[in-house]
């Protein structure tokens, strides 16, 4: 598994010069989620919950399965439920793992403005790197996916890793690893495209017309792909994006807008500077004060 | 398991009904996923609730609880009406051909023989008419009006499609695709395994539930092979060992009864246990059975169990009741049981009627709790408001708690479903003063029999000579009671034709039971285990992954009982002639001088083909019985009867409405609610987040499942005004419990006798110790009744009604009276 370790970098947020690697490029990686093998046991919650030592709170039921209820800081990944009465009237209950699908062109990278806040490694895992996160929230407007999620304690933002730690010594995902019924897959990104061909397969025998593998070219692929009963239809599995893209903001971001944007930063550094050769610095009136205080209710605010 | 679980994965249908293996069993279910990926199986839902199995199932049917006889009697009916069944198989390993005396009868929902006052039967008009030769009579032509096949098509005729969709309230077009799938696998290269577990016990006619499935299983030629048999998925990582060695009051390690009054001597008991062959030169395997008994006698009372005491017969209690939990707690109920030892249990929770089980608790002088968690039985005094209401000020019981070590802090084996003895060791050190339950049963011995040693006791003679030979008497090891389950050789046996050729020397640990004898030479504490630890080793420590043939039973993995036999009645995997049924599928065959193949032959290996021995050779007959002669205290045919609490009346016999020989308990019967005042339906069962009631001491358990709930259909809800997420009240006769909703299209009213029928699910995992959210024990709801034959609550089936309601008061008196002081201060 050296080929899939996971060190070197492919890219890195707000960055513009590439890494640099004396390594042979790595192979890509990708995990398969069978989800027509899935029973919906939570194992991978569990595994998830352990493997990185998230403490996730006892919440309540509010009348369906998905616990917690969405993805949070703790959860990164997440089963959901949908029932769904097919055409034929017979009730299919559809359930997905949801979580990062660590996109080839991720969203959540091009809109990060804090340099190597996101990283993509040369195998194609994305991950965030905490210490470098300002917890602006643009990765969360970033990602076709609504995935990352803010913690409310330190102001950083938390997702999947596809446990880059493990890939990174040749182990295959915690997730992976705890499924009982092998509807997780993990391994090149090419064996995991041909062993979906096989599912596809069985499930067209089955009776599913439209089975398939989920792994969109609107963010250029990704490397947690779904195979899928239905196909056509995505968005059954509770709200999966038919065709995801990256948020049209943000290409504007890191399109026309950057160099324009960065020249309004410059401008205005030029005017600010002049201005305070012209009129001086900024400086705090006995008004200003007494403003304040009456605002605070009396507290002393100097 | 008659099967193993790798070997689910040589299926072609599998069908899970009583049962739910994806979210109760989701380790084994890999072997689902595996026949399906691999060998294009089949997977069949038949459950009351659109299941996690059913979300991956290739077909799903929907049943009402408890009326899983109706619908398989009804599958037996279209499997006869249109020949669908194994033919060669049915007529030479079944009794299909057996005459029944001419006494035997059905009539009006009873078999011949029934007591209405003991609610009994006298079964002597259920068996054979047996020949001037001794033997059975039999009609190979199937011809006769009186041989099983045609007694049993006439029983069955009357479960038609249109009854079972009455009863069940399965659409009569599912029920018929289920039954096509079934008979699918008639053809001999075929199997259909069917996977159980709860679903099917938890009734008060469990034991039958299953053994119409094993009806249909025989028919189809669906025993003995792979792919195929009846596989009962266990709950518990080591509940198969529990039943092995016996801890159930009436029986003995090894399935060997415990003597009862009515057999005061050796003789008396051994004259019921002769097991003659009923057919000519048949195994009738039993017939060893003093063997195994005299072998177990000496294990345990050693040089203390002789010829001349009969041996140490009169040691052994006789029994005039079964002492099962039921009764137990009534005991306690009515103050006859004053002290109790609890180990590795959790019956305040887990047995029916709570209340019941609290006020029985409170009456006890002492209550001892062996567990590694804190469990609601040990805290049953605590008041934890709605959840548990007792009155700690008004309860005398001493509570001893014993913190035990859990399964990964200690050695030993536990029994698989797949009858799998798995040696384990400890993964790590068990924390503070924990001991092993070993250590703990040890130490009350010793002091037990210190107490005799010094004060006498009105019969102390099988507490002084019970066998305790171990090298640290307050501390056995885990191998040196498996050598005594293996047994051992304790006199030189020699050759019978030799005497001065010794065949097996004393101290030798047993290759096997075939060594055991009867005249106190052998040792050992469970015959089915004997081979476990031999001479050559601990066999349940063996760890060869290797599975030639890649059948899947990886016969040097573990060890498993009997005699590492990996398929029961293997020999029927192949025909008359010992060829395969299916050449793809070979398990053993004749090789023209002896039985070979992938697993050990349940046979004797010599056995010729053309000696016509049955391959079920523990039977008397040697071959399996569609009708049971004896075993089934409803009747040799499972027949339909309703749950004890039901909707309708028996459709199929409105005489008899619950099964006329389930025991009830003084005031149990008077608790049973009316479908006028409880009209819904409830079933219980687990989910997968969690474990019984132990996993919600885990922080990630709790996450994934945090709060009790109950499941009901859209239509339901809306007609009760029920609101998703939103609290309700669910009520039986008995009391009630409160719950979130989860309002589901997974549950659907069935249309049951032409009226629309509501059923609700709940799960049972919640209490009041842990880190889940706390909630109410379900066993407030289900009646006190148990399967006529193995005494399991009916849980699956019974009446309750709901309406929306507030949340519960969740802390008890006392701390409202500390907060409103607090806010006074």
């Amino acid at each position: 598994m050296a080929t899939y370790q996971s060190l070197d970098l492919r890219r890195r947020s707000a960055t513009t010069e590439p890494p640099p690697s004396v390594r042979g490029t790595a192979v890509e990686v990708a995990k398969l989620i069978d989800v027509s093998k899935c029973i919906g046991c939570k194992a991978c919650q569990v595994a998830c919950l352990e493997w990185n030592n998230l403490k996730e709170e006892v919440g309540v039921n509010v009348g369906v399965y998905d616990n917690p209820h969405d993805l949070t800081e703790h959860t990164w990944t997440l089963m959901r439920y949908t029932e769904w009465v097919n055409p034929d009237g017979n009730l299919e209950w559809l359930i997905r793992k949801d979580g990062c699908m660590h996109c080839d062109d991720p969203g959540c990278l091009k809109a990060c403005p804090s340099p190597g806040a996101i990283v993509q490694y040369q195998n194609g895992i994305v991950d965030f790197v905490s210490e470098n996160c300002i917890g602006c929230g643009y990765c969360v407007k970033g990602c076709p996916f609504n995935i990352p999620r803010i913690s409310n304690v330190d102001r950083k933002a938390y997702k999947c890793t596809l446990c880059s730690d493990r890939v990174a010594v040749g182990q295959a995902p915690a997730c992976a690893k705890a499924c009982p019924t092998q509807a997780i897959y993990f391994g090149s990104k090419e064996d995991m495209i041909e062993h979906a061909q096989g599912r596809i397969e069985d499930l067209k025998e089955r009776g599913f017309a439209n089975a398939g593998l989920y792994n969109p070219e609107g963010v250029g692929g990704t490397h947690v792909m779904y195979v899928l009963h239905h196909n056509d239809q995505p968005q059954l599995y509770a709200g999966l994006p038919n065709k995801p893209q990256i948020a049209d903001t943000v290409a504007l971001w890191k399109g026309i807008f950057k160099p324009l944007s960065l020249g309004g930063i410059a401008l205005a550094g030029v005017i600010a500077f002049i201005h305070y050769i012209t009129a001086g610095p900024n400086e705090v009136t006995e008004e200003d004060v007494e403003h304040a205080k009456a605002l605070t209710g009396g507290r002393d605010v100097s | 398991m008659t099967n193993t679980w790798m070997d689910i994965k040589n299926s072609d249908v599998i069908v899970i009904m009583g049962g739910n293996a994806a979210e109760a069993h989701p380790c084994g279910f890999k072997w689902v996923t595996e026949a399906k990926a691999h060998n294009k199986a089949k997977l069949i839902v038949v459950d009351p609730r659109f299941t996690r199995s059913a979300s991956v199932a290739d077909y799903y049917c929907p049943i009402r609880p408890g009326t899983d006889i109706a619908f398989l009697g009804g599958v037996i009916n279209y499997l006869l009406s249109n020949d669908l069944i194994q033919k060669e198989y049915v007529l030479n390993f079944t009794n299909a051909a057996y005459i029944v005396k001419p006494e035997f009868g059905f009539k009006d929902g009873l078999f011949t023989g029934y007591d209405e006052v003991k609610r009994d039967y006298d079964k002597s008009s259920w068996d054979y008419e047996i020949g001037e030769d001794g033997f059975a009579k039999v009609d190979m032509t199937l011809q006769d009006p009186r041989c099983v096949y045609q007694l049993m098509k006439q029983h069955y005729s009357r479960y038609t499609p249109e009854l079972v969709e009455r009863i069940c309230g399965s659409p009569k077009e599912k029920f018929l695709k289920v039954a096509e799938y079934m008979a699918s696998t008639s053809k001999p290269d075929k199997a259909m395994t069917s996977m159980y577990a709860l679903g099917w016990t938890q009734h008060s006619k469990g034991a039958q539930n299953i053994r119409t499935m094993a009806m249909v299983q025989l028919l189809l030629g669906n025993i003995g092979v792979r792919g195929g048999g009846m596989n009962a998925l266990r709950g518990h990582s080591n509940i198969q060992g529990l039943t092995d060695v016996g801890l159930m009051s009436h029986l003995m390690p090894g399935y060997l009864n415990m003597p009862t009054q009515k057999e005061p001597d050796l003789a008396t008991y051994m004259s019921s246990r002769g097991f003659k062959p009923l057919r000519p030169g048949q195994t009738s395997y039993w017939q060893n059975y003093k063997k195994f008994f005299v072998s177990f006698q000496k294990s345990i009372f050693g040089k203390a169990a002789t010829a001349e005491n009969d041996w140490a017969y009169n040691y052994l209690p006789k029994l005039d009741v079964t002492y099962d939990i039921l009764r137990a707690f009534d005991l306690m109920y009515n103050g006859k049981m004053n002290g109790y030892i609890c180990q590795g249990f959790n019956p305040l929770m887990s047995f029916p009627n709570k209340a019941k089980n609290l006020q029985a608790l409170a009456k006890l002088k002492w209550l001892v709790v062996m567990d590694p968690l804190q469990t609601e039985t040990a805290r049953f005094w605590e008041n934890h408001g709605e959840f548990n209401d007792s009155k700690p000020e008004e309860i005398q019981t001493e509570v001893f708690e014993l913190p035990t070590t859990s399964f990964a802090e200690d050695e030993g084996s536990l029994t698989n479903s797949s009858r799998w003895l798995q040696w384990h060791w400890p993964g790590q050190e068990p924390p503070y003063e924990t001991k092993t339950d070993i250590d703990i049963m040890a130490e009350i011995f010793l002091r037990l029999k210190t107490m005799y040693v010094n004060e006498g006791g009105a019969f102390p003679d099988p507490i002084l000579n019970l066998t305790w030979n171990y090298q640290t008497p307050h501390a056995p090891t885990p191998e040196e009671l498996a050598k005594e389950l293996n047994g051992r050789v304790l006199e030189d046996i020699t050759d019978p034709a030799d005497p001065t050729k010794i065949i097996l020397a004393a101290g030798k640990q047993l290759d096997g039971f075939a060594q055991l004898t009867d005249d106190g030479k052998t040792a050992c504490g469970c015959w089915i285990y004997s081979g476990c630890f031999t001479d050559a080793g601990n066999q349940m420590a063996r760890r060869d992954t290797t599975d030639p043939g890649g059948t899947g039973l990886a016969p040097k993995w573990t060890w498993a009982w009997p005699a590492n036999r990996r398929i029961l009645y293997n020999r029927a995997s192949a025909d008359v002639a010992g060829k395969p049924w299916a050449p793809q599928k070979p398990l053993i065959q004749w090789n023209g001088s002896r039985w070979v193949g992938f697993d050990v032959p349940d046979y004797g290996p010599t056995i010729k083909p053309e000696q016509s021995v049955g391959p079920f050779i523990m039977q008397q007959e040697g071959v399996a019985r569609l009708f049971a002669r004896t075993g089934m205290r409803e009747g040799p045919f499972p027949e339909h009867y309703e749950p004890m609490e039901a909707p309708i009346a028996n459709l199929m016999s409105p005489a008899i409405k619950g099964n006329p020989v389930a025991r009830m308990f003084k005031g149990d019967r008077e608790a049973l609610g009316s479908a006028e005042k409880f009209p819904i339906v409830a079933t219980t069962y687990r989910l997968t987040e969690h474990f019984h009631y132990w996993s919600k001491h885990v922080l990630p358990n709790a996450v994934m499942q945090p709060e009790f709930f109950v499941e009901m259909s859209e239509q339901l809800a809306a007609e009760k005004g029920i609101k998703i997420g939103g609290w309700v009240k669910v009520s039986s006769n008995r009391g009630f419990v409160k719950a979130k909703a989860v309002v589901t299209k997974r549950l659907q009213p069935l249309k049951v006798d032409g009226k629309v029928q509501h059923v609700i699910g709940i799960p049972i995992h919640w209490g009041f110790t842990g880190a889940a959210k706390k909630g109410y024990g379900v066993n407030v709801l289900g009646p006190v009744v148990g399967d006529a034959n193995s005494e399991t609550p009916e849980f699956k089936a019974y009446l309750v009604d709901v309406e929306p309601t507030t949340p519960p008061v969740t802390e008890p008196a006392v701390a409202s009276v500390s907060s409103s002081k607090k806010q006074q201060g």
